[in-house]
Parts: structure tokens; C-alpha cells; sequence
């Protein structure tokens, strides 16, 4: 193997597996070390800043971090990375002092259709910038989905006010209860940009015999959660089937519980384990007291008269052809019937563009979605991007936010008059972390506690209120301790083949067996050579060039729990560890800066 | 030294022998050594061969004297017995030790100014008494703790750090063991563990005295141009005569040697070591020519390593005193003491 390239920004990235797995590459271990310093304020604005909803999203995000969190490799389970966000939401100080003001307007104005995460995250970046930012919503206040579709019991209103209020601040003009009607209308406004962010609206229809006669009990998720959210509707029947195996189905299912259903059961075609939703979503289910069945395909609504009384499904299971891909087939059991008064149909969400007509420049693919650069988000009208799941189809307020981040700096080069297929490489800084002869600036002693969990509200009093929060959300001394889990992942090792003697002390001394010292060859068949086995080839393997001894050191940064002691026990300082920070490239950051010359 | 404990964190794929523990379990407490000792090194040999042996840890009495090196039993096998003797004496207590209880596995651990200057004298009976142990010299050729003066394994001519030469003849613990009638003799380094865990994993299953010099070098006060105990001098001057694996119980012959490269040697309890010969002409039975051989070689500058000498159908000093299979310190004190009639008997008998 080639000795690895530290020098490419990537390369330690991806060490820091939560931050590489994050879309907005949040620099997460850097804010739970801030968390475990009591330095609340500072942990929320680094996170503020990378994903814009600290308190919204530490209490709804999907998490891709915490699978891909090494902790998971070592030990069961991974740092609780997102309910550490929101300790940096709940503890911090008054941080308004410490946001971007709004600045002199620089007479460009953009306009945003819809006012959920993507299109207040382009505000966020572009405001401050001066330009002069209309956004556009048909509810009468910001938010968008994380408004009319997370229960409150999750996702307070306080805190989307807040956060939300923290983007209007800038100098936004939000219009509530305006809804974007025509594409072309909007063009013939002559905005200087627009900004697509209206999400995918459209909940999915279940088109099976009795759907028509029984329509008075049927009801589609997003829309009925949408209609709870903002008071429309305050009851549901006493037994209840959810339809759908995904987040907003257990959000159906647990705001069910809170109206009136005592009875309330969700069902889903696939197997428990194959469930789109998130198994922490699955687990609150399960815990107010709604089963979940599974392998139940729904073939008919059962009416009396145009009155729902139940669903007929049909038994299936799980049957694996030669590729290992999975099909549904009928089990060959009788069909079963499930009696209930209401069905929330939770099958999934669409896309809707009844509003852009045919002819203004945006170019639609076949599957009706609106063909968008994914690296710009420009759309085939040169003016006109879109982000979220407006631009891509549904997923979380993460990846809203991440695209909305690259949209804004596409929308600040257009208008700056640069091209903006050219994206300005991120900012990276890398410095070492010892302070003394064996003391670093990172507590380097590995915790051995496993998760904490996060303290509920009792389930008597949860499933009483529907705007009572369920979560309480970690105290400070569960904080502390979940913090201390971190395993610092961007405190890197950095090798040094020039000063190495060949002594094995970092050898003898890796509590992981990470480190090898060896002949080189190709990578197939130096991770068969290593000094512990090597299960993940995604984890990259970190080669030095040829030592004295014309061997090797092969560094498999697999499960390294980054506790320096191969620095430590180094005797000449080959080892050394390192902070690594990348700073992502956002609208008006966008050029790194030259590092200044000397005073 | 390291302040943190070394976490309980290991791989997860980590493979566990036929006790079911792995490496790691073979562990003792974080070393306080200096970063880059050769003595880690060795420690972390004489895990992996107890490891690789599949041998319970409450079987092993690991014994030292004084110095670096005698500071090392407390960071392997911390599950075993131990005792850190007066300077010098890690011999007698052993021997002692051994004479009590038969049925542990003994491993002296010991240094050059241990075993070469103060303890000289118990080095040389304890192997020529034939003291079934593993004896382990962590040979540095200075005095570490104070500093860094010359040992008496330091080679004549060679520099101290400050850049004095060694008047002094050097004490060859190999040679001098082979004399004594050692019948496991061996020199390996630090920094060529593929070669010394083998080694002590042969050691150990060797009936006998063993002995096993082990060059270590002195990161702080012997590791600079001029010495002949730094990781570079022993890597340019490094004559290996054969390397070895150790071959137990359920690891069947099942190595690919080529034929004639391989001597094949049973030790007493039924262990093969594979040797794989470096040097075609040396002879691991000839207890002259070992002698020989290492004189010539080092005359030329060069440090010879590998098995040098074995005799697998040793006796040890059990055998030579012709003591009961039980251990003693399990015998009741009928059967120790049988009585003044057995002795009136046995005085009349010498009459």
C-alpha cells in the first residue's frame, strides 16, 4: 500500500465516523467534550452552526451518527450522541449576543417557498450576508414539517419558536399563510434567486377495496397529524390501526394513545426488524403500551353501511430469492380482520409540484421530481434550487439542513457572479494535544460505563396531555457521565516514520491491538497479516512508508479508542496525537483563509 | 510512566485459547517503566508465549530481584504468584520455592547487574543445581535506575551516553551458562518478538534449567551511537542460527517446511519445537561447539541468537535428589515427620 495521505482532509475525517456520518459533518466530539467542560453555550453554538436546530433536532434526528459511532464498535451500544445536542440546547446561557447580526442589505433579494429547516437554514447562511430573504409559508408561523408533524409531546413549541426565531431575527421576512400558488407568479416577481423548500407533502394513499366507503374513517397520517398539531382535531376512536412501519407511524400511533384510543395497534407488512422506523421510535411505542404486528398485508377496509368496523389482512412472510433479496409471499394462513373505529394511514410520503407550471424553465424527470444538480441543488433554471425533501424525496431535518447549507453557498456564488460548480474545499486544522509529558488536553481515561438512559416523564401522566414533553432529557450528572463515553475520535494519531526506533512499545501498549509492524503489501493482504482481525474494510488502514527495518506500521483505525497511550509510551514522540477540526464550507466562509503572516 | 490504567477495552475479534482467554487476560498492571524500554517488550512476549501455551495463570510463580528488570512480573500475569526478592537473590528463593512445590511453572525474571554483578554467585548454582525454571536475563548492559553506569555485560570498548569507553571485559551470561551445564540455552532481542516468544515458549516447556538472555535496550541511558546494546547496533550485528516454533498439543505438525531446513526437536514432555535453521552448519546439541561458536562470533562483533543449546532429555534438580512426585509443601506432617520409631530405625540402618 501507498503510505497514507494525512494531508487529504477526507482521510482524518473519516476516523471521526459520527461526523463523517452526519450530513452536516457536526463536529460532534468536539461539542461533547465542551459538554463535559460545563461549557453548555460554546457546545450549542459550534452545533448552531453546523445544523443550525440544536434543541429541535437533539430531541427528533433520525441519527445517522450513532450507528456509525465507534463506541458501537467497541462496546454495545454508542454514545447518545443526539440527546447530548440537546444538554448543549437545555443548559446553555442566553447565546443572542452571540449570533450574526443583520447586516446592510446588499439589494439582492431571494425568495423561499415553504419555512421548514431547508429553507431557514439558506436564510440562516444568506441573511447575515445581506441579502434580503422573503420566505413563504401556508401556515401562519416557521417550522414547517418539525411544526405540523412531529407531536408535541416530542418536539415542544417552544423550542421551534425559538430556533426558528433565532433565523427570523436576522432581518427574514417571513409571510405566514402565504402559500406559493405559481411558479411563474413568483418568477415574475424578479427575485434574484428562489429557493425551493417545500417538502414532500403529500401523504400516500392505500387504494384497496372500502378505502371510498369507509373514508370517513381513514385518515392520512401527515395530514391528520398536521390537523392535531395546530388544534383541528382533539379525539379519535377507541381502537385504533396504525398502517405503516415508519417514524410518522409511531407518531401516529403514540398521539393516537393521547386522543381517546385506548386500543391502538399498528401493523406493518414487514418484519419488526426490517421496520423503517428508528428502533428508539419503535421502543416509546411499544413502551405506551401499542403492539406492533407484523407480516400483515391490509387487503380491505370492513364497512358496515359506509361505517369502518375493521381491516382485513392478509398473512405473508419473508422469503429470500438467490441474491438475498427479500419478498413478501402469502404465508397460506386465513386472512385475519382486525376490528377498529378509525385507520391512520402511514404508508409513506410524496412529492407535489401542482404548483409549478409546465413551462417556467424547471425541468421534471420521470418520476415527476424536478431534475436537481446534487452537489449545487441548482434546478435546470439557473435561478431556481431546491433542497430538503422538496429536492430528493422524504428524509430527516438533517439532511435538509446539510443541503440547505450547500444551496445557500450556490445561491451567494450566483449572485456573487462566480461559477457554482466550483465548491471551495473545507478549512482544516490540526494541532497537537500535549501538554505536558504524559497529559493531554483531552481526558485520554476511557469511561467504561455503558449508555445512560435518558429519564422519561411517568407514562400516566405523558399519555394524559398531548403537549407534555415525554423525554426530560439527560440532568447534568447523567450528561457528564454520557459524555465521558465520547471516545474523542477527532484526537488523531498522527505517525511520525522519521522519528520511530522500532521499539513495539505503542505495540505492547494499544489496548485494541490496532497497531502492526510488518512487510508491506497490497491491502487485501496486509488485513490478513494484521495483529488483530480486521472486520471492516470501510475502516480505513492508516500505512507508513518504509521504516529502517523495511517494514511497515499499519495503524487499523477500526476500533482505536484514541486514548494515546501508543503516544504516551512512545519514547521519541513518533506518535503524537491530534486534534483534527474541519470547518465545512458555508455561504460567505467560503474562501479559506490564508493563514496570516507573522505580526 | 502512564498515569490512566490501560482500558479493559479489547478487540472484539480477538481470539481466545483453550482456556478461553485472550492475550489481554495475561496481563498485569500498567508498566511504569520509561516509554520504549526493551524490558515492555518482553513482558509483552512473555504473555503472548503463556497466552499462546494456554497455561492458567495460577499456575505460574514469577520471581525477580532488583532493578528494572525485576519490576517487570508486576505487569504480566497478574493472576499468578510473585515474589520480588532482595537483589541478587531471585535464584535462591526460586530454588527454594521449587524444592517446596514441584508443580508450578517458575520463571525467574532477572537483569544484568541482577544476575551478572550482585547475584553472579546464584545465577551460576541455580543452573548448575539444575533448577527446573525459566530464567529470563532483560540484558541491557547498563545500570538504568542509577543512570546509566556500565554493567557488567557491557562489552569491552564500547560508549557510555556521555561518551566514555568501557575498560572493562564483559560478562557473557550465555557463555557461562552453557559452562555450567544449562541444558536450554538461548539469546534473543527485544525487538524481534517472531524469534523470542517461541523461545520462552520453549523454555517453559522445557524440563531443566533454561536460560534465555535477552538483549533490551536501554532507551534513556543505552540506546545511542557507540553502544552495542541499542535497537540499531543489535539489528546490524544480529547472527540469528535458527528461529523456532513451538509446537503443543492440539497444533498438529501442520507447518510447511522445507525439507531439510527443519530439525524437529521433542522435549521431555512431549512439546516439539520445529527449529528452522538459519545457519546449516550449527548444531543445537553440541554443547562444545555452542561454546565455540559464540566465541568466534563474538569476536567478530557479532551477537548470535536463536536456540543455541538443547538437552531434551534433561533431569532437573528433583531428579538429583531423588524427592516424592507429591509437592512437599502439600505433604501432612505424618507422612514429613513419621515418628521417633522411623528415626531410631533409620539411625540403626547408618550404624
Amino acid at each position: 500500500m501507498k503510505p497514507t495521505d494525512i494531508a487529504a482532509p477526507d482521510y482524518f475525517h473519516k476516523v471521526v465516523d459520527c461526523q463523517w456520518a452526519c450530513p452536516a459533518h457536526t463536529p460532534v466530539p468536539e461539542y461533547i467534550r465542551l459538554i463535559a467542560q460545563g461549557r453548555y453555550s460554546d457546545a450549542y453554538m459550534i452545533n448552531w452552526k453546523s445544523n443550525v436546530f440544536p434543541g429541535i433536532l437533539g430531541r427528533t434526528c433520525d441519527r445517522p451518527c450513532e450507528p456509525a459511532c465507534r463506541r458501537g464498535r467497541v462496546e454495545e451500544t454508542p454514545v447518545a450522541i443526539c440527546r447530548l445536542k440537546r444538554v448543549a440546547a437545555d443548559f446553555k446561557d442566553d447565546i443572542t449576543q452571540r449570533l450574526p447580526r443583520p447586516s446592510a442589505k446588499n439589494g439582492k433579494r431571494v425568495a423561499f417557498v415553504g419555512g421548514g429547516p431547508a429553507s431557514l437554514t439558506v436564510a440562516r447562511d444568506l441573511a447575515p450576508l445581506g441579502y434580503h430573504c422573503t420566505v413563504f409559508d401556508g401556515d401562519p408561523e416557521a417550522g414547517g414539517m418539525m411544526r405540523s408533524q412531529i407531536p408535541k409531546f416530542r418536539l415542544p413549541n417552544s423550542v421551534i419558536d425559538e430556533e426558528t426565531g433565532y433565523i427570523l431575527n436576522l432581518g427574514v421576512d417571513f409571510k405566514g399563510g402565504h402559500r406559493i400558488e405559481s411558479m411563474k407568479a413568483l418568477l415574475a416577481e424578479k427575485y434574484d434567486a428562489i429557493f425551493v423548500g417545500s417538502g414532500a407533502p403529500r401523504g400516500r394513499e392505500l387504494d384497496i377495496p372500502g378505502r371510498k366507503e369507509a373514508a370517513a374513517n381513514v385518515h392520512i397520517g401527515i395530514d391528520w397529524l398536521s390537523s392535531v398539531s395546530f388544534g383541528h382535531t382533539d379525539k379519535i376512536g377507541k381502537r385504533v390501526i396504525v398502517l405503516g412501519g415508519g417514524n410518522t407511524a409511531m407518531d401516529c400511533c403514540r398521539t393516537a394513545r393521547r386522543l381517546g384510543g385506548e386500543e391502538v395497534k399498528v401493523v406493518v407488512r414487514s418484519g419488526f426488524e426490517e421496520m423503517k422506523a428508528s428502533p428508539w421510535e419503535k421502543e416509546d411505542a411499544l413502551h405506551e403500551d401499542i403492539p406492533i404486528l407484523n407480516f400483515l398485508v391490509p387487503v380491505a377496509f370492513v364497512h358496515d353501511n359506509g361505517k369502518l368496523t375493521g381491516i382485513t389482512f392478509q398473512k405473508v412472510k419473508a422469503e429470500y430469492d438467490a441474491k438475498g433479496r427479500r419478498n413478501l409471499v402469502p404465508s397460506g394462513e386465513p386472512d385475519q380482520t382486525i376490528e377498529c373505529d378509525d385507520v391512520l394511514v402511514a404508508v409513506g410520503q410524496e412529492n407535489a409540484f401542482p404548483w409549478i407550471e409546465q413551462d417556467c424553465g424547471i425541468e421534471f424527470d420521470k418520476w415527476h421530481m424536478p431534475k436537481v444538480d446534487p452537489k449545487t441543488f441548482v434546478s435546470t433554471n439557473p435561478k431556481v434550487f431546491f433542497g430538503g425533501d422538496a429536492a430528493f424525496g422524504p428524509k430527516n431535518i438533517i439532511w435538509a439542513v446539510a443541503q440547505g447549507h450547500d444551496a445557500a453557498l450556490s445561491i451567494h456564488k450566483l449572485l456573487s457572479g462566480e461559477d457554482i460548480t466550483e465548491r471551495p474545499l473545507p478549512e482544516v486544522h490540526i494541532s497537537s494535544q500535549k501538554m505536558g509529558i504524559h497529559e493531554w488536553s483531552y481526558d485520554n481515561d476511557i469511561s467504561n460505563d455503558k449508555r445512560f438512559k435518558v429519564p422519561h416523564r411517568d407514562k400516566v401522566i405523558a399519555l394524559k396531555d398531548i403537549r407534555t414533553e415525554v423525554e426530560l432529557g439527560y440532568d447534568v450528572k447523567l450528561a457528564l457521565g454520557e459524555a465521558e463515553r465520547c471516545l474523542n475520535c477527532d484526537v488523531q494519531t498522527v505517525f511520525s516514520t522519521s522519528l520511530c526506533i522500532e521499539c513495539d512499545a505503542c505495540v505492547d501498549i494499544c489496548p485494541m491491538d490496532c497497531i502492526t509492524f510488518t512487510g508491506n503489501g497490497e491491502e487485501t493482504d496486509l488485513r490478513q497479516r494484521l495483529k488483530a482481525p480486521s472486520p471492516h474494510p470501510d475502516q480505513d488502514l492508516y500505512v507508513s512508508s518504509d521504516l529502517k527495518t523495511g517494514r511497515v506500521m499499519v495503524k487499523d483505525e477500526d476500533v482505536c479508542l484514541h486514548c494515546g497511550l501508543c503516544a504516551e509510551r512512545c519514547p521519541t514522540g513518533a506518535w503524537d496525537m491530534q486534534k483534527y477540526f474541519i470547518e465545512m464550507t458555508h455561504a460567505g466562509s467560503a474562501c479559506p483563509t490564508k493563514s496570516r503572516s507573522a505580526a | 510512566m502512564t498515569y490512566i490504567a490501560k482500558p479493559k477495552f479489547h478487540h472484539p475479534g480477538l481470539k481466545k485459547n483453550e482456556l478461553g482467554y485472550t492475550h489481554r487476560d495475561y496481563e498485569g498492571k500498567i508498566s511504569t517503566l520509561c516509554a520504549g524500554c526493551g524490558h515492555d517488550s518482553i513482558t509483552a512476549s512473555i504473555i503472548e508465549a503463556c497466552y499462546e501455551l494456554s497455561i492458567e495463570p495460577h499456575r505460574v510463580a514469577k520471581i525477580s530481584g532488583i532493578g528494572c528488570s525485576s519490576k517487570t512480573p508486576d505487569y504480566f500475569l497478574g493472576n499468578s504468584h510473585g515474589f520480588n526478592s532482595v537483589h541478587g537473590r531471585m535464584p535462591s528463593v526460586l530454588t527454594g520455592a521449587n524444592l517446596a512445590n514441584r508443580d508450578l511453572i517458575y520463571l525467574g525474571v532477572s537483569g544484568d547487574g541482577d544476575s551478572a554483578s550482585i547475584g553472579f554467585g546464584q545465577f551460576a548454582h541455580s543452573i548448575r543445581r539444575a533448577v527446573n525454571m525459566t530464567y529470563i536475563v532483560e540484558n541491557n548492559g547498563v545500570y538504568g535506575l542509577t543512570k546509566g553506569q556500565f554493567s557488567a555485560t557491557a562489552d569491552r570498548g564500547s560508549k557510555s551516553k556521555k561518551g566514555v569507553t568501557n575498560t572493562d571485559n564483559a560478562i557473557d551470561l550465555v557463555a557461562i551458562a552453557l559452562q555450567l551445564g544449562a541444558t536450554f540455552v538461548a539469546r534473543s532481542f527485544s525487538g524481534d518478538k517472531t524469534q523470542l516468544v517461541p523461545l520462552i515458549a520453549a523454555a517453559i516447556r522445557h524440563k531443566g534449567a533454561s536460560f534465555i538472555d535477552v538483549i533490551s535496550p536501554c532507551i534513556a541511558f543505552n540506546n545511542h551511537a557507540g553502544s552495542t546494546k541499542s535497537f540499531d547496533y543489535v539489528r546490524e550485528h544480529n547472527d540469528a542460527v535458527n528461529r523456532l516454533d513451538v509446537l503443543v498439543g492440539r497444533d498438529p505438525i501442520a507447518v510447511d517446511y522445507a525439507p531439510g531446513t527443519v530439525q524437529m526437536v521433542e522435549q521431555h514432555d512431549g512439546s516439539k519445537i520445529a527449529l528452522r535453521k538459519i545457519d546449516a552448519d550449527y548444531d543445537p546439541h553440541d554443547r562444545l561447539g555452542a561454546q565455540t561458536f559464540l566465541q568466534k562470533h563474538a569476536a567478530k562483533g557479532q551477537i548470535v541468537t536463536g536456540l543455541l543449546y538443547v538437552d531434551p532429555d534433561a533431569e532437573d534438580l528433583h531428579e538429583h535428589l531423588n524427592t516424592v512426585e507429591t509437592p512437599l509443601n502439600t505433604l501432612e506432617a505424618d507422612t514429613l515427620c513419621p515418628g521417633s520409631a522411623v528415626l531410631d530405625k533409620f539411625n540403626a540402618s547408618l550404624r
